[in-house]
């Protein structure tokens, strides 16, 4: 388009009281929980002091088993609050997906959008799969994080009843949170 | 981090982003526009047997991308404090009226020209416990997909002239002025039904190819 180009519309804290609009409708579960291969993946969302963030919205984007985006039957896109102290999401294990450059392949993962009363922006993480060592390994963003410890904090915990990804906002326990150059 | 907000205090993160490379896990995103849908999702006016109390507004505008393209099909949801300035949600306990003919949620798609459209009523400001004498300047929240994970969005649109944008930390978040601008919808009286509603216009862009850097908060 000719002429000058707009500027982004700034972004504002989602606020305390979204639920009725944005939580109306269950869309936690990507997948019938019946459906063969599901899996449970669940976590909290803590501060910096540690407590349990009760007014958080959770949003996960993802490929498909077969490492398609937003195919037939499966649109990938999953939304929980965490009213209750937690998060949940059932699920299929996406598979492996292109990366970048050619040939690249990016370890199955899910793209992870947090809001907050409290985050002027949404936080961006990855959940990757505790099974998957190898892919993991030379995964292309998640092997350019040079802190052993930020790269831990983006691979799920296998736990009773599936996978837990815990979300620390801030401290020492800090999750690694992704910014984009456009 | 904005220090005067209080709530971001203790959860906005402090470490530096890391920053992604371009893969298809963000460049694609959600269609996230396909419903289930109701007949009066758009019109919060008419979701109830009554009609809402307060001033009856007809807010819309544009969802263009970062480089001015309209994004068709795309999903706007929108959630607000009724006239009394209360939110009609259960941990909402701001003494002002509720209404039982206003929930305050709504959504709409965008048309092929990337137009929303809502009727509702003019939200109420506010007392919040930020600080001392804390006032929220009227707003909706709105929540935007756009054509990529990239390029979600949460924001808040507000009103003209309102007395209460120089006292409220969260509009003050946006420290470039020019950027605080674009949070404020227009009075266009092309877009107001007479004898009816008074019409606001709110365009939105996008993050993209051509956005600000934002600075980390």
């Amino acid at each position: 388009m000719p002429g000058a180009t707009p500027e982004a519309t700034p972004s504002q804290t989602i606020g305390p009281f979204f639920h009725d609009a944005l939580l109306d409708r269950d869309l936690s579960e990507l997948a019938a929980p019946d459906h063969p291969g599901t899996v449970r993946i669940s976590g909290g969302v803590y501060d910096g002091a540690g407590e349990a963030v009760t007014d958080a919205m959770v949003e996960v984007w993802q490929a498909d088993p077969a490492g398609r985006f937003d195919s037939a039957g499966f649109t990938g896109f999953g939304r929980s609050g965490t009213r209750d102290g937690e998060f949940a999401f059932v699920t299929l294990k996406p598979g492996p997906a292109p990366g970048e450059r050619p040939g690249e392949v990016q370890a199955p993962h899910l793209s992870v959008s947090i809001f907050a009363r409290g985050l002027l922006d949404r936080v961006v993480t990855r959940i990757y799969f505790p099974d998957e060592e190898a892919r993991n390994a030379s995964d292309p963003v998640l092997s350019a994080i040079e802190d052993a410890r930020l790269r831990e904090t983006l691979v799920a915990k296998r736990s009773e009843d599936g996978l837990r990804f815990d979300v620390h906002l801030q401290g020492p326990d800090q999750t690694a949170f992704f910014g984009f150059r456009w | 981090m904005y220090e005067d907000y209080a709530s971001t205090r203790l959860r906005a993160p402090k470490e530096p982003l890391i920053m992604l490379p371009r893969t298809l896990s963000d460049e694609g995103g959600p269609a996230h526009g396909r419903g289930p849908f109701g007949a009066l999702d758009h019109d919060l006016t008419r979701q109830h047997a009554g009609e809402p109390l307060g001033e009856r507004i007809i807010v819309t505008g544009r969802v263009l991308d970062g480089d001015g393209r309209p994004l068709r099909g795309g999903l706007v949801e929108v959630w607000q404090a009724n006239a009394a300035g209360r939110y009609s949600h259960a941990e909402d306990c701001h003494p002002a009226p509720l209404d039982p003919n206003f929930s305050g949620a709504g959504r709409c798609v965008t048309d092929g020209e990337g137009r929303y459209r809502f009727v509702t009523v003019k939200p109420g400001a506010y007392p919040w416990k930020n600080h001392h004498n804390a006032w929220r300047p009227a707003h909706i929240h709105f929540s935007l997909f756009g054509p990529s994970f990239r390029t979600r969005l949460i924001t808040q649109m507000y009103f003209p002239g309102d007395p209460l944008f120089e006292y409220d930390p969260i509009f003050r978040s946006v420290r470039d002025e020019k950027a605080r601008r674009r949070l404020i919808s227009t009075l266009d009286l092309d877009v107001t039904e007479p004898g009816r509603a008074l019409g606001y216009r709110f365009d939105i862009v996008l993050g993209g190819r051509n956005a600000t850097p934002k600075d980390q908060h």
